[in-house]
């Protein structure tokens, strides 16, 4: 049976209850799936990983959001837009990942209890229980540094993602699998870009290149394992991110070059920020942006 | 309500109830046809479903939910349960023979062969789109793509330089 409308279908699903107003309002996104942990593998390790990851994906897809009605053309605002919820999808399965080993934080005892455990995480975890990194933190700048920085977040995560195919955890290993074919479209749509961009006019090539000085320093700390990452690469779990240091900077060297663009210095690696917990106040004002109705209006359903 | 049709289709295996259901966003063709229907079981007087998201963020995942288990309770199956599976991950090279002719017939083009993707880096594409797909409409091979991303995350927007008229493609992922 068909319903006429996506309403309809819902309405006729969930006749006794209202949505959760913010959030996704479905079943969980693993139903279904196993979610045992496998032998040998710290749970609360597990969790904090899958916060990381999936915090990266929620931020940059929020970040994204920030452009929707001020892309400089409508099909790039589709495209920011698609990005956007391509992340947001794998955000909520990392996170829903995180909630079925229990790595919930202070989030679920604000949430009330109907709400889903990655809307909870989403919603109800202040900045200090963040571990998205830096890079995904910071201000879009224009549309350029945008282009840029979505290029350098989406060449380290299909790295990471890449590898993580192969993880002892089958459900992270699953949501890698998937992801890989979203990010490799998501980083050579964003290499056109600045393909285009820095080998463009004079000022494109100007902004491009401000662009990448803006972004550069935050690679300082993305290649520095949290203890959290060295436990579990390991066992085979998680991807060590010292592992895709060498490959990232071919692959961004490579389109910088042929972008026309200066190659900025490699910074020197620092010890992780984002990932335990430091934050600037970038991170603060996107999560009022992010979280701001959803405490307001706690429980609230349409 | 309860309707004759709905008495014969009680009688049904729930497998053919399933692939009588149809994509919210894609509504010429069937979950089945898509190869987001992966499995109809019966396991201990309850039908078991599996359906796999096309993308992460598939945001009809909760309506085709919603949809199967309706069309199933309809045909008189009070006890479903609709599981997801991740793995193997979805791509275009999911969707059947029948699903790309329906498409083609709903003015969409069908993808190609999905990229392959083997263990290690992913090469970078930097040409400036590796897709080429028939209009839909005339049959002509000239066409170009006007947008990499389309109205729904599955699909990209081209248009036929022989018609002139643009058209969406399902973009091979």
């Amino acid at each position: 049976m068909h319903e006429e409308t996506v309403y309809d279908a819902l309405t006729n699903a969930h006749d006794d209850a209202g949505h959760w107003a913010f959030g996704t309002g479905f079943d969980d996104p693993l139903a279904g799936v196993d979610t045992t942990v496998p032998d040998g593998v710290d749970p609360a390790d597990l969790g904090a990983y899958c916060l990381m990851l999936g915090d990266d994906a929620l931020v940059l897809a929020q970040r994204l959001t920030q452009w929707i009605t001020a892309a400089p053309e409508l099909e790039e605002e589709v495209a920011i837009g698609n990005t956007g919820l391509d992340l947001l999808g794998q955000a909520r399965l990392l996170l829903a990942r995180a909630g079925s080993v229990g790595v919930l934080g202070r989030s679920r005892s604000r949430a009330t209890e109907s709400i889903p455990d990655e809307d909870a995480l989403a919603y109800f975890r202040d900045a200090d229980e963040f571990r998205s990194t830096g890079l995904v933190e910071a201000e879009n700048g224009d549309f350029g540094q945008t282009m840029v920085r979505l290029f350098v977040a989406s060449t380290v995560r299909l790295a990471v993602f890449a590898r993580l195919r192969d993880s002892r955890d089958p459900v992270l290993a699953a949501i890698a699998a998937k992801g890989v074919h979203e990010l490799a479209y998501h980083r050579d749509h964003a290499a056109r870009w600045v393909l285009r961009l820095g080998d463009g006019t004079p000022e494109s090539h100007r902004r491009a290149q401000a662009g990448v000085d803006a972004v550069w320093p935050h690679l300082a700390d993305l290649f520095t394992a949290t203890d959290v990452e060295s436990r579990l690469a390991a066992g085979g779990v998680a991807v060590d991110p010292a592992d895709v240091r060498a490959e990232v900077r071919d692959v961004l060297t490579t389109v910088l070059e042929r972008a026309t663009l200066r190659v900025p210095e490699w910074p020197a690696d620092a010890p992780p920020r984002g990932r335990t917990g430091e934050h600037g106040p970038e991170r603060t004002g996107l999560l009022e942006g992010l979280q701001g109705l959803a405490r307001e209006h706690p429980a609230a359903t349409w | 309500m309860v309707t004759a049709d709905m008495a014969i289709s009680a009688a049904r295996d729930p497998r053919s109830v399933a692939e009588t259901v149809t994509d919210p966003e894609l509504p010429a063709l069937t979950l089945a046809d898509l190869g987001v229907l992966r499995d109809v079981r019966v396991h201990e007087g309850t039908v078991v479903v599996d359906i796999t998201p096309t993308y992460s963020g598939c945001p009809a995942m909760g309506v085709m939910r919603a949809d199967l288990l309706h069309a199933l309770h309809s045909a008189g199956f009070d006890d479903v349960e609709v599981r997801t599976v991740l793995s193997p991950a979805w791509s275009t090279d999911w969707i059947s023979e029948e699903g790309r002719r329906k498409l083609a017939t709903a003015g969409i083009a069908p993808p190609g062969k999905a990229p392959v993707r083997t263990a290690g880096p992913v090469p970078l594409q930097l040409g400036p789109s590796r897709r080429t797909a028939a209009c839909p409409l005339c049959g002509s091979p000239d066409t170009e793509e006007l947008s990499e991303f389309g109205a729904t995350a599955c699909k990209a927007l081209r248009r036929c330089r022989s018609c002139r008229e643009p058209f969406e493609h399902v973009k091979e992922i």
